[in-house]
C-alpha cells in the first residue's frame, strides 16, 4: 500500500482532491440536496492549498502561526470538511452526520461550530473583507502567516469585493492571496450572461494587485504560484470547470444545486477514480 | 433554458432545474406579477442570482422585458429598484430574506423607505426554513428589522393563495412594502373562496376559542390551525388568528383576543424579540389589559443547524410543539 509518505506532493495533492470529490459525493448522499457541481470546481486548488501550500499542524486548528484560509464561495464547504478532518481539526465520524440536527457541519461553513474554519461564510462577499482583517492582524503582531482567500467568481459581483481589493492594495498586503475559482457559472446561468465580471485580471491590476492566471486544475502549475511569495496582494484566477470531474454534471447549470440517487452516485465515482 | 441532457440518470436523481415548478408559492408568485403586467400595472421584477431559487425565471421567461437579473448585488438590487420606483415602476425585488432584511437593511431604509418609493421586497426562505444552510441563510430577525422601518407595510402571508392575494392588493399602496414568505411548499390555509379577502392590516379569525387566542403569522399559521384541532381534542379551546399584516398592525383585533381568553400565544418562525410576539406585547401593554401573553417561537438563538423539519420540532415549531407549548402554559390557569 502507497502511504503519503511515499507520494510526491503532487501525487499526495491529486489524490486528496480526489478523496474530496468522493467526499463531497457520500457528504450530500447524507444531505440528500448539496452542491456537487460548484465543490468539484474547488477540489483541485482546495487540495492543492491544504497538502501543497498552507503552514499547519496536524490537529491544531487553533496553532496561531498557521496560514489562514477563508472560503468566500461557502457553498461548496463539502469539498473542505473532508480534508479539516483528514487534518484532525475534528473527528472524523463528525463527516457521518453531516447535516443532522445538531451536528456543526452544514451547507455552508461556520467557525463558530467548527474547528479549522477560520471564518463563517455564506453570505457572499464577506471572505475578502475578512482576510484583509487578519492579513493586517498578522502584520501587527509581527507574525509571518499567509492568508488565502478563495472566491466564487460570481461573488465578484458583490461590491464588498471591490471594496476589500482596494483596502488590500490600500495597505501593501503581501501576505494576502485570492484565488477566485473561475468556474464561469453561478446558480442562475453563465456569468457573462448574468452579471458580467471581465475584464477580471485588468481589474484586479487596477485596484494594485498582481495579478496569476492558472488552469485550476492542474496541480502541477497551481502549487508554485500560490507557494510563491509576492510583493503586494496577489489575485490567483484559477480557470475551472463547474463540475468538474463528473462528465454529466460539467457546466451544465442545473448541477449547481441537485441529489444524486446510489446508482448515479457510483457513475459519478467510477468517473473520479478513474481521472486519478 | 438548458436542461441537463442525462436521459438515463435514475428518478431519484434530481438538479436545481427540476425544483422550479414544484414550490406552489412561487408559482404564485411569478404568476400574480405577470397578470399584474397583463392587467397594466408597471411592474419590474428584480432577483439577485435566484431566479431558479424563487421562480421567477417563469416570470422571466414571459415578461424579459419587465425583468432585471442584478447578480449577486443584492444591495445594488434594492437601490436599484428605489431608483426604479422614482420612474413610476413598481419594483418586486426578491432575495433570500437573509439578505434581503439583514444585508440590506441600510439600502433599504434610506433609499426605499425614507423616500417612501413604491418598491416590494420580498424576502424568501425566511426564518429557519433552509435548515441546514446555517445561520448565514437563517432569517429570524427580520420582522423586528423592517417593523421598526417608518413607512413600510410588512405582510407575512400565510400560504401561496394568500400571498397571491396580499401582492396583488399591495399595488394600491402608495409607499413601500415587505413581504416575508417562506420555501414557497406552505401547505393551504385558505381556499378558493378566500381568494381576494384578505385585506392588508386586518387580522382574520381563522378559529374562536374561549380558553386560549393563538395569534400566528406566515408559516405558523398552518400548525397553529393543526395544534387547535390537538388541543380541542383535549378539551381546550383554541382560537387561532392569522395576523398576516404586522404592521400596520391590527390593534383591535389583539384587543379582542384579549377579551375572548384568558391566554395569548403569539406564534412566529422568529427570534420572539422584536417580531409579532414583540408587536402584540405592545399593544396588551398599552391596552391595560390582564390577559397573559406567552411569546412562542426562536428563543433569542442562532438556530442549530439541521433538515428544517427536524428543526421545527426542535424548537416547537410544529403543531405538537405549539400544542404542547399551550398545554404547559395553562396548567395551573385551569380548573
Amino acid at each position: 500500500m502507497t502511504t503519503a509518505a511515499d507520494m510526491t506532493v503532487f501525487e499526495l495533492i491529486r489524490d486528496r482532491a480526489r478523496f474530496s470529490r468522493e467526499e463531497t459525493i457520500r457528504l450530500i448522499s447524507i444531505a440528500k440536496t448539496g452542491h456537487y457541481a460548484s465543490s468539484f470546481s474547488s477540489a483541485d486548488i482546495l487540495a492543492t492549498l491544504y497538502y501543497g501550500v498552507m503552514r499547519l499542524r496536524r490537529g491544531e486548528p487553533d496553532w496561531p502561526n498557521r496560514d489562514r484560509f477563508l472560503f468566500g464561495k461557502g457553498h461548496a464547504a463539502t469539498a473542505l470538511y473532508p480534508l479539516l478532518a483528514d487534518w484532525d481539526f475534528f473527528p472524523k465520524d463528525v463527516l457521518d452526520e453531516f447535516t443532522r440536527l445538531g451536528n456543526p457541519l452544514g451547507d455552508h461553513p461556520d467557525a463558530a461550530r467548527v474547528p479549522g474554519i477560520d471564518f463563517s461564510s455564506g453570505s457572499l462577499g464577506h471572505a475578502l473583507s475578512g482576510g484583509v482583517g487578519m492579513a493586517l492582524g498578522a502584520r501587527i503582531t509581527g507574525k509571518d502567516f499567509r492568508v488565502f482567500v478563495l472566491l466564487g467568481d460570481g461573488e465578484c459581483n458583490e461590491g464588498q469585493v471591490w471594496e476589500a481589493a482596494m483596502a488590500a492594495a490600500h495597505h501593501r498586503l503581501d501576505n494576502l492571496v485570492a484565488i477566485v475559482d473561475r468556474n464561469e457559472y453561478c446558480l442562475d446561468g453563465k456569468i457573462d450572461d448574468v452579471m458580467g465580471i471581465e475584464p477580471l485580471p485588468e481589474k484586479f491590476r487596477a485596484f494594485g494587485w498582481a495579478v496569476v492566471e492558472v488552469d485550476g486544475h492542474d496541480v502541477e502549475a497551481l502549487q508554485p504560484v500560490l507557494a510563491a511569495s509576492y510583493d503586494r496582494p496577489t489575485c490567483v484566477i484559477a480557470h475551472t470547470v463547474k463540475g468538474k470531474g463528473v462528465s454529466f454534471m460539467e457546466q451544465q447549470i442545473g448541477w449547481h444545486l441537485g441529489y444524486l440517487a446510489p446508482a448515479d452516485e457510483e457513475r459519478a465515482l467510477d468517473e473520479i477514480r478513474f481521472a486519478s | 433554458m438548458t436542461v441537463n441532457p442525462v436521459p438515463e440518470l435514475h428518478d431519484d436523481s434530481w438538479h436545481l432545474l427540476q425544483l422550479i415548478d414544484q414550490a406552489p408559492g412561487f408559482g404564485v408568485l411569478s404568476q400574480t406579477l405577470s397578470q399584474l403586467v397583463v392587467d397594466g400595472v408597471p411592474v419590474v421584477a428584480l432577483t439577485a442570482d435566484l431566479k431558479y431559487s424563487n421562480g421567477l425565471v417563469r416570470f422571466a421567461e414571459r415578461h424579459p422585458d419587465r425583468f432585471v437579473q442584478c447578480g449577486i448585488s443584492e444591495q445594488h438590487m434594492v437601490s436599484a429598484a428605489a431608483g426604479l420606483a422614482t420612474t413610476g415602476q413598481i419594483p418586486f425585488a426578491a432575495t433570500f430574506a437573509a439578505f434581503l432584511a439583514l444585508l440590506c437593511c441600510e439600502q433599504i431604509r434610506t433609499d426605499v423607505c425614507y423616500q417612501n418609493l413604491p418598491v416590494r421586497l420580498i424576502g424568501h426562505h425566511a426564518g429557519i426554513s433552509l435548515g441546514f444552510y446555517g445561520t448565514s441563510h437563517h432569517a429570524t430577525e427580520d420582522l423586528a428589522i423592517m417593523r421598526s422601518l417608518a413607512n413600510l407595510t410588512v405582510l407575512a402571508p400565510a400560504d401561496p393563495l394568500a400571498l397571491g392575494t396580499l401582492l396583488r392588493a399591495s399595488v394600491e399602496l402608495p409607499g413601500p412594502a415587505y413581504f416575508r414568505i417562506g420555501r414557497g411548499r406552505e401547505p393551504a390555509v385558505y381556499g378558493e373562496k378566500d381568494r381576494g379577502t384578505l385585506r392588508i392590516g386586518e387580522a382574520r379569525t381563522l378559529r374562536a376559542g374561549s380558553d386560549v387566542i393563538l395569534i400566528a403569522t406566515g408559516s405558523m399559521v398552518h400548525p397553529s390551525l393543526r395544534a387547535a384541532e390537538e388541543l380541542a381534542a383535549r378539551g381546550i379551546e383554541a382560537g387561532v388568528v392569522d395576523m398576516h399584516t404586522i404592521k400596520p398592525l391590527d390593534a383591535e383585533a389583539i384587543r379582542s383576543a384579549a377579551t375572548a381568553a384568558p391566554v395569548i400565544v403569539t406564534v412566529e418562525e422568529h427570534n420572539v424579540i422584536g417580531g409579532l410576539g414583540g408587536a402584540v406585547a405592545e399593544v396588551l401593554a398599552e391596552s391595560g389589559s390582564a390577559v397573559r401573553l406567552v411569546r412562542h417561537g426562536i428563543d433569542d438563538v442562532y438556530s442549530l443547524i439541521g433538515p428544517p423539519t427536524h428543526l421545527y420540532a426542535h424548537y416547537g415549531l410544529d403543531a405538537e410543539g405549539i400544542a404542547r407549548r399551550v398545554r404547559t402554559e395553562l396548567v395551573g390557569l385551569r380548573p
